[in-house]
Order: structure tokens, then sequence, then C-alpha cells
């Protein structure tokens, strides 16, 4: 069964158009890939999913119910949570304190208890009482995927989440989302390091200019010969 | 028919003088980003200049109006740009909208201080109000001026934005100044322009209406108020949709006081009309997008621990009781106006400092809470409905806006205190016009606060108790949501927090806190009148609190003692010393807050944390300093 599912998603912005009846799935325990060239759409379609920007056409759907009426909090208490491209911390707070605002607002039991878990899960517990707004941009996406994580999701949309991070936190990071597809989590991933998403993804789509052109296993994907001249290009062929 | 032909004229005339003023507002924000809430000041300034001139040293109008119009009013835009405007570049809303709302106070203190307000200025019309006679209407040349003026800027403007190569660049200018800088533009110089522009329209804008009204400084600076809603309706960014706004709003402002029954309160509620304008359109404006996190150089104070909080508290409540048997009784009136503004200007904390939301009516609730004690007594029911009372006008007051951003905030709050100011607070079932409403002192039970003394000590411990239950908030759930909301309503939301049912609570909160205060503040002097709420007084307050540090609660009582301070001083020095006393807040936020954004209070705390920050270095040896680094995923 597919936790997130969006149907024939269409974004305008004036004559623009940003999302082209885009269609897509992220199931259930499974880490979904969505990649695609700079201001291919990925970041509005995750506005839209989240209830952040509004669609003109087209339908989002969480565990068969459509979503698409309804605003950004309530789709994140129905299990929908997110990480931003261009950080959004609440940098007045500490790095515990980002996490509990979350747990609070979606109603988890013991949420201090929670969220220690998470941060020592993350690494992030020796953190946890450090204002936010005073981390490398690396450590801010893991606070930011902590926050995430602190809203118990069924579904995890992570925007660039290892950006900021070096090989070595990025090959831990790998693991992690894996992991957590594991737990049972639907995670769809945008990232631009082509070879975590090829590593932890089990399906990728590919967006470009607002038009979903391909959609496949990893390797499928690669070998793509539209997909290798809209965005892997070079770095691919060569 | 003649009647209603005579009010479309006036309309159409009011109409044109309120798009012009505000297609400057839209054409300075659009290019800057900065709402200038001081666009009405530099047009009465510009008026000034003219009565000046014209009347004064007797120049030909001619000349008079190329001068201040085309010379003056540019130079004011293009100082204000430079001395002010730059400075606030990727400074916080909250902090750009002070800066002018201290300019605004700034000009209009240096107008009382250059022009004696005592003094009657009457202003000749154009042609010396001679008339032509139209459909059976009396048309003066002023009036024709007017709305032929009107005519040639909106289609000047129009030519301007889209025929030329500096409207080019202002247009490129709203759309990424970055880019504009990279492909050999200058935005800093389009910026300039702009301003100098807008205040020459807010220049031509006051030339044309003040021979139609009163010349007062007061009442042309707020003319600007009543242009707010033609610039809401064209979103404050579409010029024609600014100027048709501008031109309905004219003709209903003119209907309504036409045709409304000639009585004190119906015409009272006719100059409201702009005010409910900006209500309704507010209601019908197409919701933002949730606000992105911005980049603030706001610093967020640390959180003290119970104990301290506690410890404080009852240390500032002593002294209280030290100072109260200690001082004289007048003394005590005004250290008890420093604790009653306090805990006003602690309800601006909550919201702003905590919350990260605008208020230019704090003060307005304050006069709702002192009326509701004054008509229902001192006793915990009068505060009860003070609290409630205020706090439900409150969200009222907010629901249209807290959807939008924060700027639509600020200006339904500014119209409000200058609704209350012109409709409520005047009306006879209220305080009444130079009224006063007796409001008695405290009582709960057989115990009486009416002894100033006991009074004082009653100020202290509701300010004290207040305090360290702000602090105590901020340690809340509810106080962690305040601020996740003010650094990132869109991430908020996406953990699942309602940003307006948030805002809206907040906003309730901090306007039922200023109903109390309005209340005791009422309670101190025995009586107020509609004189002790004005929407003036709301952006003094305002601003003394930002100086003070608005994210701070200390901040609250350094601002009020300002304010108690100045106030004591004012009546035992020379009448120039006393202007120079009212103009000092405006220019002091206008020259030191972009520097010192978390005020008075946030600059010493960092002072603090910095040599706490070095001590403890020095103390570090730096094999404890590596045992530090963290390991980021483990």
């Amino acid at each position: 069964m597919s936790s997130l599912s969006v149907e024939d998603v269409t974004v305008r912005f004036g004559g623009v158009v940003a999302l082209d009846a885009v269609s897509l799935s992220a199931p259930d325990a499974t880490v979904t890939g969505l990649i695609g060239p700079n201001g291919a759409g990925k970041t509005t379609l995750f506005n839209v999913i989240t209830g952040l920007q509004a669609s003109s056409a087209g339908a989002v759907r969480l565990g068969g119910e459509d979503i698409s009426s309804l605003k950004a909090h309530h789709r994140a208490r129905r299990g929908l949570a997110r990480t931003f491209q261009r950080l959004e911390m609440f940098g007045s707070l500490t790095v515990r304190d980002n996490l509990l605002v979350a747990a609070e607002s979606r109603g988890v039991p013991s949420p201090r208890a929670a969220v220690d878990d998470i941060l020592a899960r993350l690494g992030l517990g020796s953190l946890a009482d450090t204002r936010a707004n005073a981390l490398p941009t690396g450590t801010s996406r893991l606070v930011e995927l902590g926050r995430a994580l602190a809203t118990a999701p069924t579904v995890l949309l992570l925007d660039e989440p290892a950006s900021g991070l070096d090989d070595h936190e990025t090959e831990h990071f790998g693991q992690l989302l894996v992991e957590l597809a594991a737990d049972g989590l639907a995670i769809l991933l945008v990232e631009h390091d082509v070879d975590l998403v090829m590593q932890v993804c089990s399906t990728v789509h590919v967006l470009d200019f607002g038009v979903r052109i391909a959609s496949g296993g990893p390797a499928e994907v690669r070998e793509d010969p539209g997909v290798q001249a809209a965005y892997l290009g070079e770095e691919v062929v060569a | 028919m003649t009647t209603f032909l005579t009010y479309t004229i006036i309309g159409l005339v009011v109409g044109a003088v309120y798009s012009i003023a505000a297609s400057g507002l839209v054409l300075t924000y659009t290019t800057s980003g900065i709402f200038n809430f001081a666009h009405g000041a530099i047009g009465m300034v510009s008026a000034f200049s003219y009565w000046e001139l014209r009347v004064h040293r007797g120049w030909p109008a001619p000349l008079a109006l190329l001068v201040v119009i085309l010379v003056l009013a540019p130079l004011m835009g293009l100082v204000i740009e430079r001395s002010v405007v730059r400075r606030l570049r990727g400074a916080s809303v909250e902090v750009t909208l002070v800066v002018t709302l201290g300019l605004l106070l700034a000009l209009l203190n240096l107008s009382y201080y250059v022009w004696d307000p005592t003094l009657g200025r009457p202003l000749p019309r154009f042609f010396d109000g001679s008339k032509v006679r139209l459909l059976d209407v009396n048309i003066s040349y002023h009036q024709l001026i007017v709305l032929a003026v009107g005519c040639v800027v909106a289609i000047g403007l129009r030519l301007l934005l889209g025929r030329t190569r500096v409207g080019l660049a202002m247009r490129a200018v709203v759309d990424d100044s970055d880019l504009l800088a990279m492909n050999a533009g200058d935005p800093e110089r389009v910026t300039a322009f702009s301003w100098a522009l807008g205040a020459a329209l807010a220049a031509l804008a006051g030339v044309l209406i003040a021979p139609l009204v009163t010349l007062d400084a007061l009442s042309l600076t707020l003319l600007v108020v009543n242009a707010y809603a033609a610039a809401v309706i064209g979103r404050l960014r579409s010029l024609p949709l600014t100027f048709a706004g501008g031109l309905g709003l004219g003709l209903v402002v003119t209907y309504a006081t036409g045709y409304f029954p000639q009585t004190e309160s119906w015409d009272r509620l006719a100059a409201g009309v702009p005010t409910i304008a900006l209500f309704i359109v507010l209601i019908f404006l197409p919701p933002a997008g949730v606000a992105r996190a911005q980049a603030s150089s706001r610093r967020v104070p640390g959180l003290p621990s119970t104990v301290a909080v506690t410890a404080s508290a009852i240390a500032f409540a002593a002294a209280t009781v030290v100072v109260a048997r200690g001082a004289t009784l007048s003394n005590l009136i005004s250290l008890g106006d420093v604790l009653g503004f306090g805990i006003i200007l602690l309800s601006l904390v909550l919201l702003t400092g905590f919350g990260g939301q605008v208020s230019l009516c704090q003060l307005t609730f304050a006069g709702i809470g002192a009326l509701a004690v004054g008509k229902v007594g001192a006793n915990p029911l009068g505060f009860l409905v003070a609290a409630c009372g205020a706090g439900a006008v409150g969200a009222l007051v907010a629901l249209p806006a807290v959807r939008l951003r924060g700027l639509y905030l600020a200006l339904v709050t500014l119209a409000f205190a200058r609704f209350a100011d012109v409709v409520v607070f005047p009306n006879s079932a209220a305080f009444g016009s130079g009224d006063r409403l007796a409001v008695d002192r405290f009582e709960l039970g057989p115990v009486s606060f009416a002894g100033e003394r006991m009074y004082f000590v009653l100020l202290g411990v509701v300010f004290a108790a207040t305090a360290a239950g702000l602090l105590t908030l901020r340690r809340s759930s509810f106080g962690r949501r305040l601020s996740a909301m003010s650094d990132s309503p869109a991430a908020c939301a996406t953990v699942g927090i309602d940003v307006t049912r948030t805002k809206l609570a907040v906003f309730a909160i901090s306007a039922a806190m200023a109903g109390v205060g309005g209340g005791l503040f009422g309670g101190l002097h025995t009586g107020v009148s509609a004189n002790d709420f004005t929407m003036l007084g709301c952006l003094t307050l305002l601003l003394l609190v930002v100086l003070g540090g608005i994210g701070h609660v200390s901040g609250a009582i350094l601002g009020s003692a300002t304010l108690g301070v100045i106030a004591a001083i004012k009546p035992g020095v020379a009448e120039p010393v006393q202007r120079i006393l009212d103009l000092a807040p405006g220019v002091v936020v206008m020259l030191v807050l972009a520097s010192v954004p978390d005020g008075v209070a946030g600059w010493w705390g960092q002072r603090v944390e910095s040599i706490r920050a070095w001590r403890r270095s020095d103390l570090r040896s730096p094999t404890q300093e590596a045992r530090t680094d963290v390991q980021l995923v483990g």
C-alpha cells in the first residue's frame, strides 16, 4: 500500500508551468528518490504535498485519503513531515526544544523521552541544550530531520538533507535513512548527491521542467538517455 | 441630484489625494521593502513648508510649489533613504516599521518645534477659490487642479514604469535587486530615486489637501492612515488598483460624511469609514503563503531558572514596598506610572518580543480595560471584564490580518488605534469628548488599595508577578510554540502547529494583559480620559519598549522608566528643551535601532554573555576544549 501518492499535480505561476500533471507515489517502508536539475520543480512539489503551496490541479493522498484541501498543519497531524532545502530552524530554541515543540504539537505521548531517543539516534545528544541558530548547516539539517521525526510521521519528505555533510557523515546518514525506512516510514528524498540516492532508494523519479520524465529502479534511471541528457549528463556519461 | 454630484466631485477630489499619497507609499514599499509609516509626515512637513514660503514669506504659488515638491520633498526622501533605509537592509519587519514610526514621531515633533501648533495657518486655495459651474454644481479651480493632477500622476507613473529605462530598473529592483546589480544596474540608486519620487508624491498630496482642510500637523500626518486601505486594495504593489482604491475610498468617505445624519456620533463614524474599509478589504484579501523564516538579527535572551525568576520577582515586589514607605505621595504617582505603563509594555514583550507579532494599538486595549474598570467597578469582576473585553476586541482586530503577513497586522492595529481615537473613545458612552471617567482603585473584599502607598505596592506586585509569569510561560509548551512561530511560521505549520490560532491566542492574551494594565493605570490616577489612550501614545510606547529591549521583561521597565523620566523632567525645563524631549524617542530609534535591534536590555545581555564566555575560555584548558568537539552522526 502506498502511503503517499500524488496524482496529476499541476502548479502554474502566471504563465509558467512549474509542475505539469506530475504523479508519483512513495510506498511504506521504502526510500523513494526524487531528482532533477535545479528549477525542475522538486521543492514546489514538496510544498504542494505539505500544503505550503496550493496546486492548480491534481490531488495529494495520504494513506488513501485525499488531503488536498487540508491546511499544512492538518496534514502534519495526519503523519506528514518534512525538512527544508533552505533551512527553517526554530533558531531561538535549543536543539531539544526544536524537537519538543514538534512532538508536543503532534500530541506524542511522553514527548521528552521520545525526543531524547531521537536525539540519541541522530547523535545530537551532546548538543541538546545548544541554541539551534549557533549550529553549522550540516548539523542544522540533522536537527530538522530530528524535528520531523519527533512528529512521529508515517511519511517523511527530505529536501536536500545531506548537503553540508562530509563524506563520512553522508555515509552514516544513508544508513540512517535505510533504518528509518525499515521501521516502516515512507521516505521521499530530494537529493543532489546522486551516489546517495542510488545507494538508498528503491525507486527514483526524475523531474525536468515540471514534468516527470522517468521513473524506475536506480540502475534503470541511471541508464535512461532522457535522464542523462536532462540531469545526470556528463557525470554519468563520463 | 445636485447634492449627489457635489458629493461625487468632493469625493473624487479627496480620492485623488488618497490615490497620490497611496501610490507614493506603494512605490517606496515595492522598491525598498520598507513600509514608510512616515509618508504622511513627509506630506505634512511639505504642506507646512509650502505655507512658510507661500504665505509667510509671500513667494508666488508656482515657485513655492516647485521648491517644495521638486526640491525639498525629494531631498527629504533622499536623506531618509540614505540615512535610514539603507541601514535597514535585512532587518526584521518589526525593526523597519518601528524605525519609520520613529521617523513619523520625529517629523511630527519637528513640525511642532518649527511651527507653533497653537497658531492657525490658513492656506489659500489655488486661484483664490475661483469656481466654474458645471451641471449645476460649483467646482473650484482648486478641485479641478487636484483632479487633473491625479490624472497626470496616474498616467505619468504608468508611463514612467512602463516606457522609461529608470521605470524598467524600478520594476527590476522589485523583482530581484541582486540580479539587477549583476546586470550592471544600480539598485541603491533606483531605490533612492523611488524614495525621492515617493516623497514628492507625499508632498503633492499634502500641498493639494492642506488648503481644503485645516493646516494641522497631526491630522495631515494621519491623513495617510486613510490611504492605507487604498494601498492595501492594490496589495501594496499594484499602482492602478491603488489609484482605483483611493478614488473609491474618497467617494465612500464623502458620501458617508454627507449622507449620515448630522449628529456628533454619526460624524465620528463617518471619520472612521476608512478604517472600516481597511478591515473589509483585509477580510477579502487572499491569504499570502505561509511565511518562511527570515534572517533576523534578533537575539532571544536565555531562560533564567525558576528559582532565579521567583527570587527576582520577590525582590522587585519587596523593593516597591521599600519605595512606597520612603517616597513622597507625588513621586509615588510618577513611579506608579512607570509600573502601570510597565505592565502594559509587558503585553508587548509577550506579543512582539516572544511571539514576533506586531501591535500598534496596545494603549487602545489599555483604554478598553480602563473603560471596563471605570464602568463595572474596581473589583475582580471589573478586571475580569477588562481582560476579557480587551482580549476579545484584540482577537477581533487581529482576525482579518493574522492570516496575512506581519505588516498587515501593523496596518490594521494602527488603523484601529485611530478608529478608537476618533470614533470610540470620544463617544459619550465611553470616555466622552474632553470628559474624564472616574476609575476607582482596586478592592478585594475588605482589602482596599485606595491609599497611594498600598496602590503602589499593588502595582509593583502585579508587575513582578506578570514579568515572572511571562518568563515561566517561555518555558512552557505555549512559550515554545510562540518562539517557533516567531522563527519560522512555515516550519511550524509542517510540524502540526495551527499558526493562525496561535497568533490569535497570543494577540488576545496580550490585549487582555494591556486591558488589566489600563484598569490599574486608571485607578492610579482615579480617572482617565480619551487623551490618555491616543494613537500617538501607542506609537510612543512601542518605540520606548523597543528601545528598552522588546524581547526582555526588563525592556518593559526600561521603556516605561524612560517615559517616566521624560514626564518628570519636562515640566521643569524651558519650552525648547521640552520640544527636544518630545523629539528624542523618535530620533534615537531612527539612529540606533538598526545597529542595536535588541534594545538596551539586549545590548547589556550580550555584553554580560561575552564577558562570561571570555572568562570561561580563559579558564578552560586546551584538553577540555578538545573534549567538547562533537561527533555529529553517531
